[in-house]
């Protein structure tokens, strides 16, 4: 298939950056996004153009470092699925694409499509985490009863892979649903419990410092997460979050 | 002794607060508490406003009882006119906080791929809805407080009926009160429902979102229906 991409350019933090028009051809149905954007990069590179930088690792949906926001929505049309994940057959020949980076001021663009999302990072390092000491002494964990109910919540709060699609789909770029998983992962299991107070209010203090705006429940996290968390961790959030600050 | 322990308890108070107000979250509980206490005044309202329909002089009882009840004017109202106050401004406040954490904007937006037009648009219904209340208040709450409290005119337990008969003979007046209505349904579409969340109390979700939608289409569509009713009962004399 022949498609029209208008894709976000920016040379580096402090340039403006504009959407520049580029024609692929001959794109296979089959491709992945990304494999498209390589396509599209090889014939940049050969004809002495700088090629688009965006990020990528895994190309298998677990890194989360594939962060694109395609014709309005992050990670494409498609459902439970990272940038990589997508194929081009969610496409039809002659379709114009818009490509642009993660757009919050807390990830702010790096390169054309590259953000920096650090901001996730010092979320998790203001405490999400159990200190568990592990020179040797740790307590194996399945001798801890928990109940299966339980350990599930925790397990798909778990799934989160901080690629910070809820950030880019909300209209106030929060980042709520990141911290609501990170938040649950724990409070869910005994393990967690301990530090729950400090956990959530230093990570929700981390959130309000990167300067991510406030959720108003529009749910559109929810629906773009490749892992599907679901926003009920968002209500376990604001329950311990008040449960520790009362 | 006593009044140094009840200023010392005041400061942590204070200190406690002020530093929980000023998270994200506590905002949101703000918004949901203030929320809920308006929900439950607009269905005691549009229960007072209904007895119009049936009943005269039960309703110029009533009207008579609310406006002279110290309890109700001089407590009840002042929190009412503050919850009112506190909700808009702490939403415009928000909406101003939200807008400024995404400077640069996206060429091309799909939120309606994944979220109502209504929890988007939330300023909007808003918007419209404090315009309606300053119409209200010119209507019925500025003009009462100045028969009562600035010409001090003699109580009169019959005139209600007939002064709120008489504000809906204009059709535009009329007009702006069912697109207000229908803007308050929009809004409750997606805000009764978010209260809820915000406050973390979700175990009855399924329940708590088609209770929200009952209360967000039958309230609205009670105000218009005595609004009409008004209206077209003058429309023959």
């Amino acid at each position: 298939m022949n498609l029209t991409l208008k894709i976000w350019r920016q040379k580096g933090p402090q340039d403006k950056g504009q959407m520049v028009e580029y024609k692929v051809t001959d794109i296979s149905e089959h491709m992945s996004f990304l494999e498209m954007m390589d396509v599209l990069n090889e014939s940049l590179v050969a004809k002495n153009e700088e090629p688009i930088a965006f990020d990528h690792d895994c190309r298998e949906g677990i890194c989360g470092m594939c962060s694109l926001q395609i014709n309005g929505e992050p990670h494409g049309p498609d459902r439970g699925i990272t940038t990589c994940q997508l194929h081009m057959r969610m496409f039809k020949d002659g379709d114009t694409i818009y490509i642009e980076p993660f757009r919050a001021n807390a990830f702010p663009v790096i390169k054309d499509l590259v953000v920096d999302r650090m901001s996730f990072e010092r979320i998790q390092q203001a405490g999400g985490y159990i200190s568990v000491n592990t020179s040797g002494n740790t307590q194996d964990a399945n001798s801890i009863p928990i109940p299966k109910h339980n350990a599930d919540l925790s397990m798909d709060a778990a799934a989160c892979i901080g690629c910070g699609a809820c950030v880019a789909s909300c209209k106030n770029s929060s980042a709520m649903l990141f911290v609501a998983a990170k938040v649950s992962q724990f409070a869910l299991l005994p393990q967690g419990k301990i530090e729950a107070t400090d956990r959530v209010k230093n990570m929700v203090a981390q959130m309000d410092l990167e300067g991510f705006g406030n959720c108003t429940n529009t749910g559109a996290c929810e629906i773009e997460c490749p892992k599907g968390i679901s926003i009920e961790n968002i209500a376990r959030l604001n329950r311990e979050y008040l449960t520790a600050s009362i | 002794m006593i009044s140094n322990v009840y200023i010392w308890t005041l400061k942590k108070i204070n200190k406690k607060m002020s530093g929980f107000l000023s998270s994200s979250i506590a905002r949101k509980v703000a918004m949901a508490l203030s929320a809920l206490f308006l929900i439950i005044f607009l269905l005691i309202h549009l229960t007072v406003n209904t007895v119009s329909l049936v009943n005269k002089d039960v309703f110029n009882e009533l009207s008579h009882f609310m406006g002279t009840n110290f309890l109700i004017q001089f407590v009840m109202q002042p929190i009412l006119i503050f919850g009112v106050v506190f909700h808009f401004v702490m939403g415009f406040v928000l909406e101003l906080k939200n807008k400024k954490s995404r400077s640069v904007k996206y060429v091309k937006y799909n939120g309606a791929a994944n979220s109502t037009w209504m929890s988007r648009n939330m300023v909007i219904s808003g918007g419209v809805i404090l315009a309606f209340i300053v119409l209200h208040f010119i209507d019925f709450w500025f003009s009462e407080m100045n028969y009562k409290y600035i010409q001090f005119l003699p109580e009169d337990p019959t005139r209600y009926f007939d002064e709120l008969q008489h504000k809906f003979t204009n059709p535009l007046r009329v007009g702006a009160y069912v697109i207000a209505f229908v803007l308050l349904a929009l809004h409750l579409l997606h805000g009764f429902q978010s209260a809820f969340q915000s406050l973390g109390l979700n175990r009855y979700i399924k329940c708590i979102r088609t209770l929200g939608k009952i209360y967000a289409i039958v309230i609205p569509l009670g105000f218009i229906m005595i609004a009409l009713f008004h209206y077209f009962s003058q429309l023959n004399h």
